[in-house]
């Protein structure tokens, strides 16, 4: 199943709607790593509110995503990971060192925001 | 030869009924003894309780009324075979002597003792015709150990709820996650870390992250008194699972023991972030959330002007 990305001002949001297939994952990295360029954004959101089980490839996955997309200029966050997911995945060693996080969408939202801000980037609000 | 076999057949088919219907007749017979002789046999067993120095969390007046209480459930569970009153007495007995440090041994030698004086008071009464003692103990040994039994275990079943109960209370208690202002939670943790415990800490605390949306996360630490590698790990587990969900956490009150213990097992503490003590930990939580207490008296006249 494909992960959906939506672009919202300067920023890309790509919500987990159910488990994904280790290649799902890949196709979404792909996409998104084009897309920052494509659309110039500043920011990246991948909200995993839906997800109840992550294993070591979708982390390592999302973490070889957010330092990609950090080579691309953009800074990603993770949102909306579930008390027990974070707690098994810690458990396994799974902390996504160097991958900022959020409690939810609205929160990174918030960050990217703030960190664009630090940046001086301008805030084209397209 | 056949005749007598059948002869035999026919006593033994009447011998059968007529035992049991005797043994209930005992009974019946042992009931009415107990009940002819209750104020006489009560105050016997009361004072043998005094005596035996069982129950002293109980005034004498107590002590009679639940022995009388006891005596009547007693007769009536050996009247009519069945124990559910008994049990139900038992339970509700428990509840209200476990609270006053009644302890087991106390309940089984009461019933004992009650068993006794009942015996005893058979032997007397049956003395001069010991065939009958014999069948009449027959009857009511049985019954006695059962009741005896009943009243035993009922005691624990309940002592052990009670404890369970209170385990659960004291392991609820013992992690308070508190919010002190919008966004900002502290975690006091007092007393010894199990592995049950950090792990039933963490999840206590990512719940907490979740309804109040935290953003920082306070945990004090001043109360532990002993760390080993296992608990710096659960509690790295702890930092690092916070973070997933979006908060930052920051560990206070490490005691000099603490940080000398952990320096030297070589636990990696170098992803937390510590402070002192718990103010200067609610300092720095209030310097990541961009806000601060500030005496009024210090920003009045700046709004006045």
């Amino acid at each position: 199943m494909e992960v959906p990305i939506l672009k919202q001002g300067d920023f890309l949001i790509a919500t987990f709607q159910a488990a994904l297939t280790d290649e799902d994952l890949l196709q979404l990295q792909d996409a998104l790593v084009a897309r920052v360029g494509k659309f110039r954004s500043h920011g990246v959101i991948v909200d995993v509110t839906a997800l109840d089980v992550m294993d070591s490839f979708a982390a390592r996955t999302l973490r070889a995503l957010a330092h990609m997309v950090r080579l691309r200029g953009a800074e990603t966050v993770i949102v909306g990971i579930q008390p027990e997911v974070a707690f098994a995945m810690v458990q396994l060693g799974l902390s996504l060192e160097g991958v900022p996080t959020a409690l939810d969408l609205e929160e990174g939202l918030a960050q990217l925001m703030k960190a664009s801000e630090r940046k001086g980037a301008t805030f084209r609000g397209r | 030869m056949s005749k007598s076999n059948s002869k035999e057949g026919e006593v033994k088919k009447v011998a059968e009924p007529v035992r049991g219907e005797t043994t209930a007749a005992l009974l019946r017979e042992l009931v009415a003894h107990l009940r002819q002789n209750r104020t006489q046999l009560r105050q016997e067993w009361a004072k043998r309780i005094t005596e035996a120095k069982l129950l002293t969390a109980m005034s004498q007046e107590e002590i009679f009324a639940e022995a009388t209480a006891v005596y009547d459930n007693y007769v009536e569970a050996l009247e009519t075979g069945t124990f559910e009153a008994l049990q139900g007495y038992a339970r509700n007995l428990s509840e209200r002597i476990i609270p006053r440090g009644v302890e087991t041994h106390e309940v089984v030698g009461i019933v004992l003792l009650l068993r006794d004086v009942l015996a005893r008071s058979l032997f007397a009464k049956y003395q001069h015709d010991f065939a009958l003692l014999n069948r009449i103990l027959d009857a009511y040994e049985p019954a006695a150990n059962r009741i005896a039994n009943t009243v035993a275990v009922g005691f624990v079943q309940e002592r052990e709820r009670t404890i369970r109960q209170q385990q659960e209370a004291i392991r609820e208690l013992s992690t308070p996650v508190l919010q002190v202002r919008e966004r900002l939670l502290i975690l006091p943790i007092i007393g010894v870390i199990d592995p049950q415990r950090s792990r039933q800490l963490t999840e206590q605390l990512l719940r907490g992250i979740r309804t109040n949306r935290a953003k920082v996360v306070v945990i004090d630490i001043t109360g532990v008194a002993a760390m080993d590698s296992n608990v710096a790990n659960g509690l790295v587990q702890t930092v690092e699972a916070s973070r997933l969900l979006g908060a930052t956490v920051i560990v206070t009150g490490l005691s000099p023991e603490i940080a000398q213990t952990l320096v030297t097992i070589g636990v990696d503490l170098t992803k937390m972030n510590t402070v002192g003590d718990l103010q200067g930990g609610i300092e720095e939580a209030e310097r990541l959330l961009g806000v601060k207490a500030v005496p009024l008296s210090l920003i009045e006249p700046q709004t006045k002007s």
